[in-house]
């Protein structure tokens, strides 16, 4: 591991920690998307480019393209109920990134026994062969996936929206 | 003809959305109600082998299904109760546009429920137990009143639980294995399974598929999103929906991947035992019909759970025969909660009594769910019940056998006790003008009703079509 990784790794921890301690929607769903814009990086470095680019376009590009829209679908809130979220979010996570910091820490100390033969070397399969031959039902997977949160979003939200 | 169990739905859901607005509208539930039923009639009239035969649409894409009598249990249980879901949701959800979207959203755990069932490669599993997750919550939360979204929100938490507990598991085995095909993992655990990571990996799988399924102590989220859903989700979340996602793949796993670890049994025994001990106890102190029948439903899936964990072939062709019973009875009580509360506009047991007079079908209706629920016989949940404890007294597992049989005793006591309060004694004066639900629902009742009669009269018939067969995958 490379200092490079480690800086990756730091962060997309804090990226992380951004999405699920930011009181603004908005902010949540860029950070979420800045993780995985750093996720694809260390995918890169990792030798698994193919994982790197589904993480880029659908997890960094899509998915927060989506969560956009539906916010844009939401009522704004007040700064005044806006400084009370942030407030109540600081004082019941505080301890979030402490926790991490001390797991990462022990993690470091821990050695995971790889008591298993190593498996066959994964044969050179182009990215052409792997969606459309090998995985296939996961792609239509996830275009379900996909369709369900826009269907989601459509009776969850669009119907508020709509006064219905 | 497999991928049609994908693909009919989804072309479905994109045809039935195109811009061309109300004929489509009127045609989504229709669509949607034949193509479920016609699964269930495929998946009796169909043989397995004949599903196997190239549709013409293996030209342009490999989807690697396979089926076996399990998956076939499964389908006939996935169609008959989302066509069900689809009578309630017609009779009970009356706004148009929210009864489309209901549409819309059965459809894709519909094609959820059937990649789940079957897929053999973990990966691809885990993301159709996830198109079911997602569709679930969506289903749960769509009356947007806080008692919905707080149980859709349990529920989305402790799936997301699930969901790192699963992907992380997937992943771990990929590393040991280099494959995520049941086949090549089952092959590398068979050699390497007192290993660190392929435990971990496994524990971490079963431990998500538990939370999936609603065994305790995972079953945090369940009384609130089946009692909070409306009617009809509750009866494809109860009936099906969190049975293929949970149930049937954990069957699935512990048959087909799993099967060389035996400690996963003992797990399974003692994960069954609280899981029926807590959800009946729990049960009998509810008051409110669909969350009695909520802590009812983890009871019963404790049993699946006990005949999983004897090993045996007879224990695991009755917890199949377990699931698809659960999904017939569990689903008809719901279907008679939406009744009462159509026409009570309550649940609250508390308030009710003497409905049975005015409401004959669904009182007739739920006294044949709540003795197959309890074991009763001829009825179907007799069969299978007594089928799990024969195998669990065969495997010398005394204690679980006296476990499974004394709270079937409990079982019969709270719906017994929902009986007396709900339909039976002197129809009190608020609810004398109250008349039997509508088509829809007594229709469901019916059909539901006579398949649990049917199926224990005819237990012959089922254990050589079915059951037997099953005998197959292990």
């Amino acid at each position: 591991m490379t200092n490079l990784d480690i800086v990756l790794l730091i962060c997309l921890v804090a990226a992380a920690v951004l999405t699920v301690m930011t009181a603004r929607l908005l902010r949540s769903a860029i950070a979420l998307a800045l993780t995985s814009a750093v996720l694809t990086m260390l995918m890169f470095r990792m030798d698994a480019p193919l994982a790197g680019v589904f993480e880029l376009s659908v997890c960094a590009g899509l998915i927060p393209a989506i969560l956009i829209s539906t916010i844009g679908l939401t009522r704004r809130l007040t700064p005044e109920t806006l400084e009370v979220r942030r407030k109540e979010l600081l004082r019941r996570f505080w301890y979030l990134p402490l926790i991490i910091i001390v797991v990462a820490i022990a993690m470091t100390h821990v050695s995971i026994p790889m008591d298993f033969p190593p498996p066959p070397p994964p044969a050179a399969i182009g990215a052409r062969e792997v969606l459309w031959n090998l995985r296939h039902v996961d792609l239509i997977g996830q275009i379900v996936i996909l369709l369900a949160g826009a269907f989601g979003v459509a009776v969850l939200v669009k119907e508020i929206k709509d006064g219905t | 003809m497999l991928p049609l169990f994908i693909l009919s739905p989804l072309a479905a859901l994109l045809l039935l959305n195109l811009p061309i607005h109300r004929p489509t509208q009127k045609l989504a539930w229709w669509v949607t109600l034949l193509l479920s039923a016609a699964q269930a009639v495929a998946a009796v009239v169909v043989p397995v082998s004949f599903w196997g035969h190239p549709s013409g649409l293996e030209r342009f894409m490999t989807m690697g299904l396979v089926t076996d009598n399990l998956s076939r249990v499964l389908l006939l249980s996935v169609g008959l109760v989302t066509a069900v879901a689809l009578l309630v949701g017609r009779e009970t959800i009356l706004i148009p546009r929210r009864r489309s979207g209901f549409v819309n959203l059965v459809l894709l755990t519909l094609i959820g429920m059937n990649g789940t069932v079957l897929l053999d490669d973990l990966f691809s599993m885990y993301v159709f137990i996830e198109i079911t997750s997602v569709s679930s919550f969506v289903l749960v939360a769509m009356n947007r009143d806080p008692d919905a979204l707080e149980g859709a929100f349990k529920y989305v938490i402790l799936s997301a639980v699930a969901s790192i507990l699963m992907i992380g598991a997937v992943a771990l085995l990929l590393l040991v294995s280099g494959s995520t095909e049941f086949a090549t993992i089952s092959a590398v655990l068979r050699k390497t399974s007192q290993g660190f990571l392929p435990k971990i990996a496994m524990g971490a799988f079963v431990c998500g598929l538990f939370i999936k399924g609603g065994l305790v102590p995972f079953h945090g989220w369940l009384p609130a999103a089946y009692s909070a859903a409306p009617p009809a989700v509750s009866v494809l979340l109860a009936g099906v929906a969190t049975k293929a996602s949970g149930i049937y793949a954990l069957i699935r796993l512990t048959t087909s991947v799993f099967a060389q670890d035996h400690s996963l049994n003992n797990v399974l025994l003692v994960v069954g035992a609280v899981s029926v001990i807590v959800g009946a106890v729990a049960a009998l102190t509810q008051t409110d019909m669909k969350r009695m029948l909520a802590y009812s439903s983890i009871s019963q899936v404790g049993y699946i759970a006990l005949g999983l964990g004897c090993g045996s072939e007879l224990g695991i062709a009755g917890a199949i025969f377990h699931l698809f019973n659960h999904a017939i009875f569990k689903s008809l009580l719901f279907v008679n909660s939406a009744a009462v509360e159509r026409r009570a506009g309550t649940t609250d047991m508390n308030r009710m009594g003497g409905l049975g007079s005015r409401m004959p079908v669904t009182n007739v209706t739920s006294v044949i769910a709540t003795l197959s629920t309890a074991g009763i016989p001829p009825l179907s949940g007799f069969w299978s019940k007594l089928i799990i404890v024969l195998a669990l007294w065969r495997g010398g597992h005394f204690t679980y056998a006296g476990i499974a049989v004394l709270l079937s005793v409990v079982t019969l006591a709270y719906l017994l006790g929902m009986q007396r309060k709900v339909f039976f004694g002197k129809t009190s004066p608020e609810w004398q003008g109250i008349q039997e639900a509508e088509t829809g629902l007594t229709l469901s009742a019916l059909v539901l009703a006579i398949i649990i009669v049917a199926v224990g009269v005819l237990l012959p018939l089922v254990l050589n079509t079915f059951l037997l067969p099953i005998r197959g995958i292990l």
